[in-house]
């Protein structure tokens, strides 16, 4: 049995019907304390079968994308698709406080679960729908990857090379998670509104537009000087700057920034003054000057040393060079360096969590946010296939056990 | 007209850059008074910065006034005016506010129920605590730019990229409090690192490492379940198209739609396995249907028949082509 604290959202009850692009919603939520039930088709769903997994051993209780993004939720099975599944679903939605959902748009209103139909049950709640584009609009049947998102969003023109074509961060979807934290977002807004009106209601979001609002000067540059940006084209008046640059065992993130803050290349120097690194040039320039007006040449003339400099030293060096001087440096970590980290560790940021039918105990990240008044943290780990069946269906709806069998072989639950 | 949503919560909002502003936009955009602190000795470089258009972006709908809180008089203005505010939030690095004078000790003696949130690189406490930077290199110690790119190059600059995922949780973690809040009475402290909201997007990588002891790369546009899976180039210059194919279905669908059906049964790429093991081959049949056609005609064409596929958009299309943003007014 899970030892859950109250929680920031203690009160509260969640049914997660989301597939991997909403899953993120109901992790958040169910970290700050809500009792969050992910309700899984029978058999269990298919995101389940997304990598990694767990000693690389495919298998639909080992995906470690699943156990990411499912803590601190329980789990049953249902078809919402049967007459006695949607009986049964009904009766949960009426002691819910929140349904999230993926589907696509229209799919719930058409098995007759739309939020009209959930609204006549429960006036009270809160639909959190995540789909590919929204609701409305022409586009809302379209399908979505993450690669499709990235690029309808305006986050993917620019960035990468001349060589290839634009890109996107590898792995898991990225695109899905910003949804999946803007519907926990809306979800509590939508909560925060219940508050004053009584009354719940559909919180609409979409992925693309979750993406478009991560783009950094995309569309202003076009609403304001008609520049399209594209990889390398980046605002910086003139200037073509490197931004990540090799060092001795990887890759670290520094560019020359000018304008208001061409103050903060000065520790830069002074690190590499420290260690005879810095040339005439480096020791002679007049950071207050350094703008729109500075020619390429002595961008060249900055970038030249600062390269070897940089050739001449690890990660771990440079970091803690950067750290001691108040450099705006960082190396470009992996999940290695991440988990060696000093400061994680100072700040009990890693969470282990036990699995014990693995007879393992797993390191996941931690709290988002650090407080003294019930923090979010893991209340347990990602449920298995239909872990909790009995639990809710016996204690809660007080569905006998011979109903409970029959529902079994039926393939209701 | 019926009560804004937030109509009613004051915001005293000393953020600048991304972040910050970002986070409290959430606010000010549903009918909170976000009240913006400047200074007029360090003005927000967004503000200064007339090369782009962000602190018009972010700033919307907030109120602003300037005061030098390093002075007696600036310090008890402020304090009068937090004696009426439900939130405060910051973005400076860390113990910057703590040092003027403003740190959830001495302001909770004046409003006892206040919710502060700082929202710094990596977090109040720590040996890394007062380290200043940017998210534009946070990115980096995050791990996303070691994953962004093609494996054989340099990984690739994403801009800051995890400013776009600490105000998210920075919202939340607001919304929680004035929740909690509601039900208890009582106000807290909320200490926020860019750094730790980042990793809650690395989980299964972080997890992988973990478990299996494996660092993963650069994989540039390819997912281990799909294929075609990438942009490609279409007519035009910089033009480009997303497709992405998982099932056997949508591959069948796609040949179709190129007008190749006899493709699909072609050994080379009938399974997913095979078109995984022959990608690069068919990543050049896929730009050879593509590069003679518009981006758009390749995006309807593919969509009509249930292939996930989207144009590569620019700054011009999100503000200016796109139907979806049009019909749905997201600008």
């Amino acid at each position: 049995m899970a030892d859950k604290a109250e929680g920031m959202l203690g009160p509260y009850r969640v049914l997660d019907l989301t597939d991997e692009k909403g899953l993120l919603c109901g992790k958040i939520l169910g970290d700050l304390g809500a009792d969050v039930i992910k309700v899984e088709r029978p058999g269990g769903d298919t995101t389940r079968n997304l990598g990694p997994f767990y000693k690389d051993e495919p298998h639909p209780e080992k995906s470690l994308f699943w156990f990411s993004y499912n803590t601190s939720k329980r789990g049953i099975t249902l078809d919402i698709e049967s007459a006695e599944g949607q009986d049964i679903f009904r009766q949960l939605v009426k002691g819910a406080d929140f349904v999230i959902e993926s589907f696509p748009p229209g799919y719930l209103e058409k098995i007759g679960l739309g939020y009209t139909a959930l609204e006549k049950l429960n006036p009270g709640i809160i639909l959190v729908s995540i789909t590919p584009f929204g609701q409305t609009g022409p586009y809302r049947d379209y399908k979505t990857a993450d690669i499709v998102a990235w690029a309808m969003g305006g986050e993917m023109i620019p960035f990468g090379d001349t060589d290839h074509p634009p890109t996107r961060i590898s792995h898991h979807s990225q695109a899905y998670l910003h949804a999946g934290a803007d519907a926990a977002a809306g979800a509590m807004t939508a909560l925060y509104q219940r508050w004053s009106t009584n009354q719940g209601q559909q919180v609409d979001v979409s992925i693309q537009e979750a993406v478009v609002n991560c783009t950094e000067h995309v569309t202003s540059s076009w609403d304001l000087k008609h520049i399209n940006l594209s990889y390398g084209r980046w605002p910086d008046p003139g200037h073509e700057l490197t931004r990540l640059w090799p060092c001795k065992d990887g890759y670290v993130s520094w560019f020359f920034w000018g304008g208001p803050m061409s103050h903060s290349n000065v520790p830069l120097v002074e690190l590499m003054k420290s260690k005879g690194m810095a040339d005439d040039f480096l020791l002679n320039f007049d950071w207050t000057k350094y703008d729109a007006k500075t020619t390429q040449q002595e961008i060249g003339q900055m970038e030249e040393p600062t390269a070897k400099f940089f050739l001449a030293h690890t990660k771990a060096e440079l970091f803690q060079g950067a750290l001691e001087y108040g450099v705006q440096l960082y190396p470009v970590s992996t999940p290695s360096d991440m988990m060696s980290s000093p400061q994680l560790a100072a700040r009990n940021f890693w969470q282990k969590v036990e699995h014990p039918e693995l007879g393992a105990t797993l390191t996941y990240p931690g709290p988002f946010a650090a407080t003294e008044v019930e923090p979010p943290r893991i209340s347990r780990r990602a449920p298995l296939i239909g872990e909790h069946n009995q639990e809710i269906y016996e204690g809660e709806l007080n569905i006998s056990p011979e109903k409970l069998s029959t529902l079994k072989q039926t393939g209701v639950i | 007209m019926d009560k804004k949503l937030f109509e009613g919560i004051r915001v005293i909002d000393f953020t600048w850059h991304l972040t910050g502003p970002l986070t409290t936009k959430h606010f000010s955009d549903m009918g909170a008074e976000v009240i913006r602190v400047e200074s007029r000795r360090r003005p927000d470089i967004q503000r200064v910065n007339e090369r782009t258009g962000s602190f018009k972006q972010f700033t919307t709908g907030k109120l602003s006034i300037t005061l030098n809180i390093a002075t007696p008089e600036g310090l008890n203005l402020i304090r009068q005016l937090i004696a009426t505010a439900d939130v405060i939030v910051d973005n400076f690095a860390g113990g910057v506010m703590e040092r003027l004078g403003l740190g959830y000790n001495a302001v909770r003696k004046i409003k006892p129920d206040i919710i502060v949130l700082s929202s710094c690189m990596q977090g109040q406490t720590g040996p890394h605590a007062k380290h200043p930077g940017s998210g534009h290199k946070l990115t980096a110690l995050a791990g996303f730019n070691h994953i962004t790119g093609w494996p054989d190059q340099e990984p690739v600059w994403i801009a800051a990229y995890t400013d776009f995922i600490a105000p998210r949780y920075n919202i939340l973690a607001i919304l929680a409090a004035l929740e909690y809040r509601r039900r208890t009475g009582k106000g807290q402290y909320l200490d926020m690192s860019q750094y730790e909201a980042g990793i809650q997007f690395m989980a299964p990588l972080v997890l992988d490492y973990g478990v299996n002891d494996r660092v993963v790369g650069r994989m540039g546009n390819r997912l281990p379940n799909a294929a075609p899976h990438n942009a490609y180039r279409c007519q035009g210059e910089d033009r480009w198209c997303a497709i992405a194919v998982f099932t056997d279905d949508e591959w069948n669908s796609f040949c179709n739609v190129i007008g190749s059906p006899a493709l699909a049964a072609d050994p080379r790429f009938a399974s997913l396995t095979s078109r995984k093991d022959n990608e690069e081959e068919l990543d050049i049949l896929v730009n050879e249907w593509t590069v003679s056609r518009t981006a758009e005609e390749v995006m309807k064409m593919m969509q009509e028949a249930g292939v996930a596929a989207g144009v590569v958009e620019t700054g011009e299309d999100l503000l200016d082509n796109d139907a979806q943003y049009k019909h749905r007014h997201t600008f």
